[in-house]
């Protein structure tokens, strides 16, 4: 089995792994990061959105190999301490999850959304979700968070 | 997912070598198709070789009247591309309109025209655009490169280094999507370079994508949108699914090829 | 009032784990040495299973074992139960054929159980499933409804005509007599279209078995524990409650599709006691798509008669439900109790009569999926009233203002057994035309005209039943179980509390609101309270969360717990206080005498409880913690008024709906801001439903909507943002006045959003259009018309 290595939320890992086995996988099953979730078998839900040098990615439609060398952020490294990141502060302000399966996917593509454009317009932020399913909230207040938190991390 | 073989190639020989010496090698680009149909046991190819380390095959540069992106260029990079939005501000549209935002961070240029998806948006715009597929060992003009559904004319083991685009004088793409997978349902590049008008149609027919002679001889020179939209489409051979009937198909490849030409201006 | 108390939009405090990454879904969670299972699935609708040949796939690499359902049948595990029985007309029960857990001699369905395998790795489970054999004698599927009622191929032998049950509701004869009094007769056939629920969390299990104890632990993703353990341990493998635990914490999303017991628990449960050892299995979406209950799916007939004035006389109803290939948990009460009884809407229509036949199909079950009934009910009621508006030529505004149930007429006793007991329909009706500018309408469309679209607005009302129920009337209507909530309060010597609810939340909030009612109650603050549920080992009892009924009926439970906490440390108060119990105040946490100012705080009181030197130790025990059932008096009715304006582009039959307004009526508001929350979901489930979902299977059973490639979810760019605002009634039906929010919003959308289509579409002469209104059915409807 190759030995893949990466950095993950700051902190250096290296583990031997099948070749089939995807970047989420790892995360879950081999760091114990279960943050990031599975929602579908199609590359479409975005539950498993996490950053791979510094860029939104499925961690489903990504092998772990592909990412040696590689940093890795997870929703699990957002936090400082107990300081939530402006962007989980304002899910949480703006009541943007209900069951909170698809958000870390959310939270994480909403971050690099904020990194592309540093001011979105409420269109900016809906055509930026196509890749993220929600079931829960109607996109309304995840919308509202995401707007709410792009001024926070300007701020 | 079966089990497979991994390789990291440094350089196109290592690539090409890597995936001639494999019993059934497949290239990974940026594996935004591939993985989800290994992922689906749809394919079970014995080694996969990964094209991300060659840094040669990742860019844009402009040179005469042509911009040329190589094949592991990401969409995001061309959506945002000062080049391509100079000079063919259509690709860069189109680019960016690929998928979501995490297909485009990852998926390529090179890996989606050679997978030819019949609803992929790229060979539309390599084929209204008239551009060169340049591989490892040849140039091969759009035209003749996309040969039938997910087929093209690629002999096995063959690498796509890049794609070069002739600058056109105008051009735009609409795509209306299939409301679930958001693929194109029917998109229409049109572009009018030096003297030619193209109207390539991508997502109608399942053998992938086609140019359109009727709208192409309604649009003429000036890109004449009502002239597009009054093209009365044959819907044989169209695609009839659950999503869209052939009819439907047909009438969209007017409309979306009149919008385009109204975008492109 | 205070930032914690009922009413107030506090934060949730269950989004911090959920935003860190720390919540902990079924399977986020592993055991030592735990195993992996992956499910063999039919791949045919329908078909004998002629052998199941596991003995190469068992020599394959990590490979533990393998069952079948031959394994299971020869451990004599049960069927899969159905919670409700249903009589036909003719007084005769249902047809209750067996479910097995896995397929024992013909498979019915695509993605029935065929066989387990267990392995060390997932991965290893998998590549064994592709070599196990089966020979499957492929028979003819019954897939749509009059095809199977035909007869022709029999989902169960023993089920003539797959007709599960035909049932009716009302008064027939006398609905008959207003139709031959009628002015008027306007009758309308649809199609509700089947659904898909897709929480985005797959169903996952794990499940333990412990030889030393013979205790056996499933943790799944249910909506309801206690049922599960009761239907499962009882009905199926015979485990009694206290050797069975089941452990539900974080569930993402249910909608009703996780109330029921599914194949895979049993499965799991008992292959675990097989190997010893514990077993995760997770369900690919695939196969979700495959094996979670479906929803709707209605084909109706129905008619209303009118006088001259526009007045309703008689409703009457024809409907097919299917229920797919064996009856789901509670698929019987679905189509029956929780759809025609709700025909009288807010209406009052004096005679109303509906039958519904229901029918086995070579599909997947159908069940309760989010508004179960009621929005088959008010989608069919609210088409057949803009269609009775449109021939009789009143305003669809006016023709609803005519018809509606007054205030001064509570308790409204329905001709479809229900009795509403509070409501003010006109004035939710009324707030929601102002809000969406009812009025301003046609200068929108003038506008929209200019630009080459076509613009519409449609109306719908609704009324619906939850709290569901009191259990005596559940009972005689047919429910196997009771229907009441269970809540324990317990107060620790410090002071701060645990609340142990049988209802669960999977994404509903709970923690947040059942915690403002207990701090709201006992006035202690919020952070000082914990809720906790889902977990069959430490909350009492149970019967979960489904049906809009967690706050109704939970909620007054927690409430009666928490005034037996005060009933009792009120005389530990006194007697510390040397005064007569009648003569303590309780309020915001503080005990006092009245007209005194001697006084004792909260924990002062309940460390009494528990370190009882100064205490009345003979006429009360020691300690403060509180168990309480409630069983509702009757049903809650919400009911409200949606608005929907779209805007069409013709040339591509794109629909985009530009204005939502929804004006509900819930009762009380415990927590505004998760009450919007809950509105505004249900609506974009009530849009998907009009607009985008729909599950298609082909002729031979095969479902061509199976991913998200093919079945269109709503994602953000689909919605509007959403007017969503509240117009309440207390309710009058249990102690916290409160009605349910959970559904309204997937209840009243559907009709709004497709008779806002018609309107727009009508000056094409379109008439009539499906759901989902997809563009290409939009530009066919166009296209056909002209």
């Amino acid at each position: 089995m190759p030995t893949v290595s990466m950095t993950v939320n700051g902190e250096s890992v290296s583990s031997e792994v099948e070749p089939r086995t995807l970047l989420v996988q790892y995360l879950r099953e081999n760091l114990g990061l279960t943050g990031t979730h599975v929602g579908c078998d199609t590359s479409q839900c975005g539950a498993c959105v996490v950053h791979v040098n510094g860029k939104s990615a499925k961690s489903c439609t990504m092998l772990a190999v592909q990412a040696e060398g590689s940093e890795v952020s997870t929703i699990e490294g957002l936090a400082d301490g107990d300081t939530l990141h402006p962007m989980q502060e304002a899910f949480r302000e703006n009541h943007g999850l209900q069951c909170g399966f698809c958000t870390p996917g959310m939270v994480m593509s909403a971050i690099d959304l904020v990194q592309t454009n540093s001011d979105p317009s409420e269109h900016d932020v809906r055509e930026w979700l196509e890749g993220n399913l929600c079931r829960c909230t109607g996109y309304h207040n995840i919308v509202k968070s995401i707007l709410a938190g792009a001024k926070a991390m300007q701020g | 997912m079966y089990d497979f073989k991994y390789q990291l190639a440094n350089s196109q020989d290592d690539a090409v070598s890597a995936q001639s010496s494999a019993e059934d090698g497949s290239f990974l680009a940026g594996g935004m198709t591939l993985i989800p149909t290994l992922k689906q046991r749809l394919a079970q190819p014995s080694d996969l070789v990964d094209l991300s380390g060659i840094s040669d095959l990742i860019g844009v540069s402009a040179e005469g009247d042509s911009v040329t992106i190589g094949s592991m260029t990401t969409h995001a990079e061309v959506a945002s591309s000062e080049i391509v939005s100079s000079k063919i501000p259509a690709l860069a549209a189109l680019a960016g309109n690929i998928g979501d935002p995490q297909v485009r961070n990852r998926g390529t240029i090179g890996g989606s025209i050679a997978n030819n998806d019949p609803a992929a948006d790229y060979p539309a715009a390599c084929v209204a655009l008239n551009a060169t597929i340049i591989t490892n060992n040849r140039k091969i003009p759009a035209d003749n490169f996309f040969t039938g559904l997910f087929e093209t004319a690629l002999e096995d083991g063959e690498l796509i280094t890049a794609v070069t685009f002739p600058i056109p004088d105008k051009a735009a793409y609409a795509k209306f999507p299939n409301p679930a997978s958001r693929y194109a349902i029917v998109g229409v590049m049109v572009a009018h370079t030096g003297g030619e008008t193209r109207a390539a149609v991508t997502g109608a027919s399942d053998s992938g994508v086609f140019r359109s002679s009727e709208i192409e001889n309604a649009l003429g020179d000036n890109l004449d949108s009502s002239a597009a939209k009054a093209v009365s489409i044959s819907a044989d051979g169209l695609n009839n699914d659950i999503h869209a009937s052939s009819e439907y198909r047909a009438h969209l490849v007017s409309i979306m090829a009149s919008r385009a030409a109204t975008a492109a201006g | 009032m205070t930032e914690t108390n009922i009413g107030a939009p506090i934060k949730r405090v269950e989004d911090k784990r959920f935003l860190t990454g720390r919540g902990r879904y079924t399977d986020d969670l592993n055991q030592p040495n735990q195993l992996y299972a992956c499910i063999l699935r039919s791949p045919h609708a329908h078909a004998n299973l002629k052998k199941v040949d596991v003995s190469q796939a068992k020599a394959a690499p990590g490979v533990i074992d393998i069952f079948t359902g031959s394994d299971m049948a020869a451990d004599e595990v049960g069927s899969l139960p159905c919670g409700w029985q249903i009589h036909s007309k003719d007084g005769s029960p249902m047809h209750e054929p067996g479910h097995p857990p896995m397929a024992v001699t013909k498979v019915r369905h695509v993605g029935d159980q065929v066989a387990i395998v267990i392995a060390e790795t997932k991965s290893q489970a998998r590549d064994a499933l592709d070599i196990i054999e089966v020979d499957y004698e492929v028979l003819p599927a019954a897939i749509n409804m009059d095809e199977a009622l035909s007869g022709k191929a029999l989902v169960h032998d023993d089920v003539p005509n797959n007709m599960c049950f035909d049932w009716e509701i009302g008064d027939k004869e006398a609905t008959e007599n207003s139709f031959s009094d009628a002015h008027k007769v306007v009758s309308i056939e649809l199609v509700n279209n089947r659904l898909i629920p897709n929480a985005m969390e797959p169903r996952a299990a794990v499940a333990q078995y412990d030889p030393s104890n013979g205790n056996y632990t499933l943790h799944t993703t249910t909506q309801n524990p206690h049922v599960i353990r009761l239907l499962m341990g009882a009905f199926v493998l015979q485990i009694p409650e206290h050797k069975l635990r089941i452990i539900s914490h974080d569930v993402g999303g249910g909608f009703g599709s996780k109330i029921f017991h599914y194949a895979e628990e049993a499965i799991l449960t008992w292959a675990s006691a097989k190997v010893s050892q514990p077993i995760k299995w997770t369900a690919e979406r695939s196969e979700s798509f495959v094996t979670d209950a479906h929803g709707r799916d209605h084909e109706t007939k129905a008619e209303l008669a009118l006088d001259k004035d526009g007045k309703f006389l008689g409703l009457r109803v024809s409907t097919k439900a299917n229920i797919g290939a064996y009856l789901s948990t509670f698929g019987s009460s679905v189509p029956t109790y929780l759809y025609g009884t709700l025909l009288a809407g807010v209406y009052k229509t004096p005679a109303i009569y509906c039958e519904v036949k229901t029918v086995f199909t070579n599909t997947v079950p159908v069940d309760a999926y989010r508004g179960a009934g009621r929005p088959e009910c008010t989608y069919l009621l609210e088409r057949l009233v803009n269609k009775a508006a449109k021939e009789t030529g009143i305003d669809p505004v006016e023709i609803r203002r005519i018809n509606m149930i007054q205030p001064d007429q509570f308790p409204y006793q329905t001709p479809v057994a229900l009795q509403y007991d509070v409501g003010d329909y006109p004035r939710a009706f009324e707030t929601a035309l102002k809000a969406s500018d009812y009025e301003g309408f046609s200068s929108r469309r003038k506008s929209s005209e200019d630009n080459g679209k076509k613009r519409g607005i449609g109306i719908s009302t609704y009324i619906e039943a939850c709290g569901i129920a009191p259990s005596a009337v559940a009972g005689a209507l047919g429910a196997r179980a009771g229907l009441y909530e269970s809540a324990q309060v317990r107060v620790h010597p410090t002071g701060s509390v645990t609340l142990y609810t049988g209802t669960h939340n999977h994404g509903q909030g709970h923690e947040t609101t059942f915690a403002q009612i207990v701090s709201d109650t006992l006035g202690v603050s919020i952070d000082q309270v914990e809720v906790s549920h889902g977990d069959t080992g430490e909350v009492q009892f149970g019967m979960g969360t489904y049906g809009s009924r967690s706050l109704a009926v939970g909620g007054p439970a927690v409430l009666k717990a928490c005034n037996k906490i005060i009933e009792k440390s009120k005389k530990i108060a006194a007697h510390i206080l040397e005064a007569s119990v009648d003569d303590i105040d309780f309020k915001d946490g503080v005990y006092s005498i009245s007209g005194t100012d001697r006084e004792l705080a909260f924990g002062e009181v309940s460390l009494a409880a528990y370190v009882p030197h100064n205490y009345p130790i003979e006429e009360l025990e020691p300690g403060l913690d509180e168990n309480a059932f409630y069983d509702p008096l009757n049903f809650s009715f919400p009911a409200g008024c949606h608005i929907c304006e779209v805007e069409i582009d013709p040339e591509t039959g794109e629909v985009e709906i530009t204005d939502f307004t929804a004006v509900d009526d819930i009762g009380r508001v415990i927590n505004p801001m998760i009450v919007e929350g809950q509105v505004q979901g249900g609506l974009a489930q009530g849009i998907g439903q009009a607009l985008m979902e729909g599950c298609v299977y082909d002729n031979e059973g095969q479902l061509l909507t199976g991913s998200y490639m093919d079945y269109t979810m709503p994602r953000a760019d689909n919605l509007p943002n959403l007017n969503v605002s509240t117009e309440s009634v207390l309710g009058a039906s249990n102690p916290l006045e409160v009605k349910g929010v959970g559904e309204v919003g997937s209840i009243g959308a559907p009709p709004a959003v497709i008779n806002a289509i018609l309107d727009a579409l009508s000056s094409l002469g379109v008439e009539d259009i499906s759901m989902p209104a997809s563009p290409s059915k939009v530009w066919q409807a166009i296209h056909n018309a002209q």
